[in-house]
C-alpha cells in the first residue's frame, strides 16, 4: 500500500493537474512592497481599552499552545495542557485556549488531561521537513487521529511546490485529508521557505483547493515564521475563496509571534481583511508557546490597573 | 461579538495655541495691522485662535526684512553655515513632532495618523536633505557657482500646510535664498509654530518671515517690487492670475497647481496592492492632493471585480474625529470647499454617472463628505475632467494600452499618473506615453525629498524636491 501510495501522485501529477497549474498561474500577483505597506499601516491601528480587552480574551481563545521539541516528555505535556484549559489559575474568567498542539506520540498524554474539553492537534507526515515519502506520512497521521488527535498540522512538500510539482503536493494534501477522518486538518504551507508572497498566495490556493480546513504560515522551525505581510496575504487568499465557494477556511499563524501587541495586529488584519466572521478559534489560530503568558499579564494589568510580573504567571 | 475600536484620541495638551497670533517678521512677533481673522477646527467648527491680517505695511515689512536678510547674512553666510541651520530645523521638527502633528490636524482636519506619519516626517526629511545640498551646490549641475535669486515669495495651500512649507522653505533657503512666505488662510497655525521652530534655532532675524492673511495678502506679496521669485502651489486659476500679474516684470515662476490624475489598472495588476493603491490614490487626505488619482481607469475585463473589491475595501475605512489615531477620513477643510465638493458630485448625478459610498456615520458638526465612488463615468463627465479636491473617485474603463493613454492624457492637467501592472515592460512603455510630471507604478501618493515633483501643462511648471528642484533657486548669472 504504502509504495502504492507514494508513488501514484509522481506519476499523475504531470498530465493531471493542468487544471491546477492553470488555477494557480492565473492568481493575481502580488506586489510585496505594497502587501508590506498595508499590513504595516494596519498595524498602526491603536487598540485600547475594551476593544483591547476584548482582544486579550480572543486571542487567548485562540490560542494553540504548543511544545514541539526532541525533549519533551510526558511530564512536559500534561503540564502544558493543564495550564490550556486553565491559564491563569488566579482568574478562573479567564478563556481556555484553543488547543494544545503536539508531536503525534503525546497525543495521548494530551487527551488524556484535556479530555473532550479542548483540542488536541498533532504535527504529522514528518514534520517538520516534510521530508518522507507519502506512505510514512500517512501512517503518521492516521497513527495521530487514532491516539485522539481531532486535528492534524500536516506541512507540504515545499521541495515539490518550488520545484513547479504542484500536482504532487496536492494529492499529498487529498490523501492527508482523507486520512483524517473527522480530524480537522491544517496545512503548514512553511512560508519562510517559499520566500514570495506569489508563492503564499499559490501555495494558499493549492491547500484550499485541496481540502484544508485550515492554512497554516509555518511550523516555527524555520525563520521567519508567521509574519503580518504572509498572514495577510493568506487571509485575502481565503477571502477570496470563501467568494467564489462560499466556504471559510481558516487560517493560522504560528511561529515568532511573541507579544499581545504582536497578537492584536493580527487579529486587526483578520477584522479588516475577511472581516469579523473569522474572528473565532474555528477560524483563527495563533500558533504559539510564549504569547501565552504575555496575553496574561496584559490580561490582569487591564483588569487590576497595575503590571504584576513574570511571576504571577505560570510557566509552561 | 464583534471587534469594535474604542476610540483611541491622541492628546490635543501637548499643543499650546496662542488666542491671538501675530506675524512673523525679521525674527519677531510683530502686530499685523489687517483685520484679524478667526481660524477654526473643520472638524468642529471650534474656533481655535485668531489670526493676524497681513496689510500692505506688513509686506512691505516683511520683504525689506527678507531683503535686509540677504544682503547682509544669507547670501553671504558659507553653504556649510547655512547647512548648519537647516540641519537644526530639521531636528527640531523631529522633537516637536508630536506637537507639530496634533496642531496640524486640529486645524486642517486630516486624520492625525497621517499628520503623524506623513505630513511631518516628510517635512523634516525636506529639511535634512536640502541642508545636505546647501554645501554642495556647485556640483548639482547648475554651474560651478551657482547664485540665489533673492527675495522668494512663497504662497501655500491648506492641504499639506506645514509639508508645503517645507517643500518651499527647505530648498530656497539652502541655495541661499530670503523668504517670505503666506500659508492659506484656513491652516496658519504650524506655520506659525514652524516660525517658532525659526527662533529656537536661531536662524538670523528676516531669513523667514512669515505673513499671515487671504488672498489680497497673497496678491500683495506676489506683486511687491523687490521679490526676486514667486513660487506658488494651489489652484490652477489662482496660479494663471499670479502668472498675469508677475508677466513682464524680472521675476522668476515656479507654479504646482490642480491635477485630474489617471490611475491606470491593467488586467495583469496586483489586485489586492492596486486596491489600496486606489484608496490611497484619492482617499488619502480626504482627497485634498493636487496630484490625487481621481480618474481610476480600469481595464474592462476586470472592471466589475476590481469595483467589487474597492467597495468591499471602502466599507473598512472609518471617517470621524481627526485626532482619533484609527480613523481614515478626516474632515474636509472649510465650508467653501465642501459646497465645492457637494456641487460637482450632485454635476456627477445630473449626468448620469452611477453615485455609491459606503454607509459611514457623519458627525454632527464640522464638514464632512463620506468617501464617493462614480461609475459608469464617461470623459465627457463634468467628475470626469474637473479638480474635485474631495474624497471623490470617478471610475472609467478601457481596452487597451492605447486607449489609456488617451484617456489618462485627454485631460488639461498632467501632475501625476499610476500604472498597476506586474509586467515591467508595461511598466516603462506607459511612463514614456504618459504626459505627467509624476508616475508611480504599483504605488500611489508616494512622496520622497530626493524626488522631484511637478507638473505639465495646467498642472504649472518647475519641479521641487530632487536636483532637479534646486534649480528653481538658483542662477547662474551674478546677481546684485
Amino acid at each position: 500500500m504504502s509504495s502504492l501510495d507514494s508513488q501514484s501522485p509522481n506519476m499523475r501529477s504531470a498530465s493531471s493537474h493542468k487544471g491546477l497549474h492553470a488555477l494557480l498561474a492565473g492568481l493575481s500577483g502580488v506586489d510585496q512592497v505594497g502587501a508590506e505597506a498595508r499590513a504595516a499601516a494596519l498595524g498602526t491601528r491603536s487598540i485600547k481599552k475594551e476593544s483591547k480587552v476584548w482582544a486579550i480574551d480572543t486571542a487567548i481563545s485562540m490560542v494553540d499552545l504548543t511544545t514541539l521539541e526532541g525533549a519533551d516528555t510526558v511530564g512536559k505535556v500534561t503540564a502544558m495542557c493543564s495550564k490550556a484549559l486553565h491559564p491563569d489559575p488566579t482568574n478562573p474568567s479567564t478563556p481556555s485556549v484553543a488547543a494544545v498542539c503536539v508531536y503525534g506520540d503525546l497525543v495521548p498524554a494530551a487527551r488524556e488531561v484535556v479530555g473532550d474539553r479542548i483540542h488536541v492537534a498533532a504535527v504529522a507526515t514528518a514534520f517538520p521537513s516534510g521530508r518522507a515519502s507519502l506512505g510514512v506520512k500517512l501512517l503518521d497521521t492516521r497513527e495521530a487521529v487514532a491516539a485522539g488527535a481531532d486535528e492534524i498540522d500536516m506541512v507540504i512538500d515545499r521541495g515539490a511546490f518550488l520545484a513547479g510539482n504542484f500536482g504532487k503536493v496536492f494529492e499529498e494534501i487529498v490523501a492527508i485529508k482523507e486520512a483524517c477522518g473527522d480530524a480537522h486538518l491544517k496545512v503548514i504551507l512553511e512560508t519562510g521557505e517559499l520566500k514570495t508572497l506569489d508563492n503564499v498566495r499559490k501555495a494558499s490556493w493549492l491547500a484550499m483547493k485541496a481540502g484544508a480546513d485550515f492554512i497554516k504560515t509555518s511550523t516555527g522551525k524555520v525563520a521567519p515564521a508567521a509574519t503580518l505581510p504572509v498572514t495577510l496575504v493568506m487571509l485575502e487568499a481565503v477571502r477570496d475563496y470563501y467568494t467564489q465557494t462560499n466556504v471559510r477556511i481558516g487560517v493560522k499563524a504560528a511561529g515568532g509571534i511573541k507579544t499581545s501587541k504582536d497578537a492584536i495586529k493580527y487579529l486587526v488584519v483578520v477584522n479588516e481583511t475577511v472581516g469579523d466572521a473569522w474572528l473565532t478559534p474555528d477560524l483563527f489560530r495563533f500558533g504559539a508557546s510564549t504569547l501565552l503568558n504575555d496575553l496574561l499579564q496584559q490580561r490582569q494589568k487591564m483588569l487590576s490597573g497595575h503590571y504584576s510580573g513574570p511571576d504571577y504567571v505560570t510557566i509552561d | 461579538m464583534t471587534f469594535q475600536y474604542a476610540p483611541a484620541p491622541e492628546s490635543t495638551a501637548i499643543v499650546n495655541i496662542n488666542s491671538s497670533n501675530d506675524l512673523f517678521i525679521n525674527g519677531e512677533f510683530t502686530p499685523g495691522h489687517g483685520n484679524p481673522f478667526k481660524t477654526i477646527n473643520p472638524a468642529t467648527e471650534e474656533v481655535l485662535a485668531e489670526i493676524a491680517h497681513a496689510n500692505e505695511e506688513d509686506v512691505n515689512a516683511a520683504v525689506m526684512a527678507a531683503r535686509k536678510a540677504y544682503d547682509k547674512t544669507w547670501s553671504k553666510m558659507s553653504g556649510r553655515d547655512r547647512g548648519k541651520y537647516l540641519f537644526r530645523i530639521a531636528r527640531l521638527i523631529q522633537e516637536r513632532s508630536r506637537e507639530l502633528a496634533v496642531l496640524e490636524t486640529l486645524d486642517n482636519g486630516k486624520p492625525i495618523r497621517e499628520s503623524r506619519d506623513v505630513d511631518v516626517p516628510i517635512a523634516a526629511a525636506h529639511f535634512f536633505y536640502h541642508a545636505g545640498w546647501a554645501d554642495k551646490l556647485e556640483f548639482a549641475g547648475y554651474g560651478d557657482n551657482p547664485r540665489p535669486l533673492g527675495v522668494v515669495a512663497q504662497v501655500i495651500p491648506w492641504n499639506f500646510p506645514l509639508l508645503m512649507l517645507a517643500w518651499k522653505i527647505a530648498p530656497a533657503l539652502a541655495t541661499g535664498n530670503t523668504v517670505v512666505l503666506k500659508p492659506a488662510e484656513t491652516t496658519s497655525l504650524t506655520a506659525l509654530l514652524f516660525a517658532e521652530i525659526c527662533q529656537q534655532a536661531d536662524l538670523p532675524p528676516g531669513v523667514v518671515n512669515i505673513i499671515t492673511g487671504a488672498g489680497e495678502t497673497g496678491r500683495m506679496l506676489v506683486a511687491h517690487p523687490d521679490v526676486n521669485k514667486v513660487a506658488f502651489t494651489g489652484s490652477t486659476a489662482v496660479g494663471q492670475a499670479i502668472q498675469r500679474q508677475i508677466a513682464g516684470t524680472h521675476k522668476r515662476l515656479t507654479l504646482e497647481l490642480g491635477g485630474k490624475a489617471a490611475n491606470i489598472v491593467f488586467d495583469d495588476a496586483p489586485i489586492d496592492q492596486a486596491v489600496e493603491g486606489i484608496v490611497n490614490g484619492i482617499f488619502f487626505n480626504q482627497g485634498h492632493v493636487c496630484c490625487a488619482g481621481s480618474r481610476l481607469l480600469l481595464q474592462e475585463s476586470i472592471a466589475e471585480q476590481t469595483i467589487d473589491s474597492l467597495k468591499r475595501r471602502l466599507v473598512t475605512l472609518r471617517l470621524g474625529d481627526p485626532l482619533d489615531k484609527n480613523t481614515d477620513i478626516g474632515a474636509i477643510n472649510s465650508r467653501e470647499q465642501l459646497d465645492r465638493i457637494i456641487d460637482l458630485t450632485k454635476s456627477g448625478e445630473d449626468e448620469g454617472a452611477q453615485r455609491w459610498s459606503p454607509d459611514c456615520v457623519i458627525p454632527q458638526k464640522g464638514f464632512w463628505f463620506a468617501p464617493t465612488v462614480f461609475t459608469n463615468v464617461t470623459q465627457a463627465h463634468r467628475i470626469a475632467r474637473e479638480e474635485i479636491f474631495g474624497p471623490v473617485l470617478s471610475v472609467l474603463t478601457f481596452r487597451t494600452p492605447d486607449e489609456a493613454i488617451e484617456k489618462a492624457n485627454n485631460t488639461p492637467y498632467g501632475l501625476s499618473a499610476g500604472i498597476w501592472t506586474e509586467k515591467g515592460s508595461r511598466i516603462l512603455a506607459m511612463a514614456n506615453k504618459v504626459r505627467a510630471g509624476v508616475v508611480w507604478a504599483n504605488t500611489f501618493n508616494r512622496f520622497d525629498p530626493t524626488s522631484p515633483f511637478g507638473g505639465y501643462k495646467e498642472s504649472g511648471f518647475g519641479r521641487e524636491g530632487g536636483v532637479q528642484g534646486l534649480g528653481a533657486y538658483l542662477t547662474s548669472e551674478e546677481t546684485s
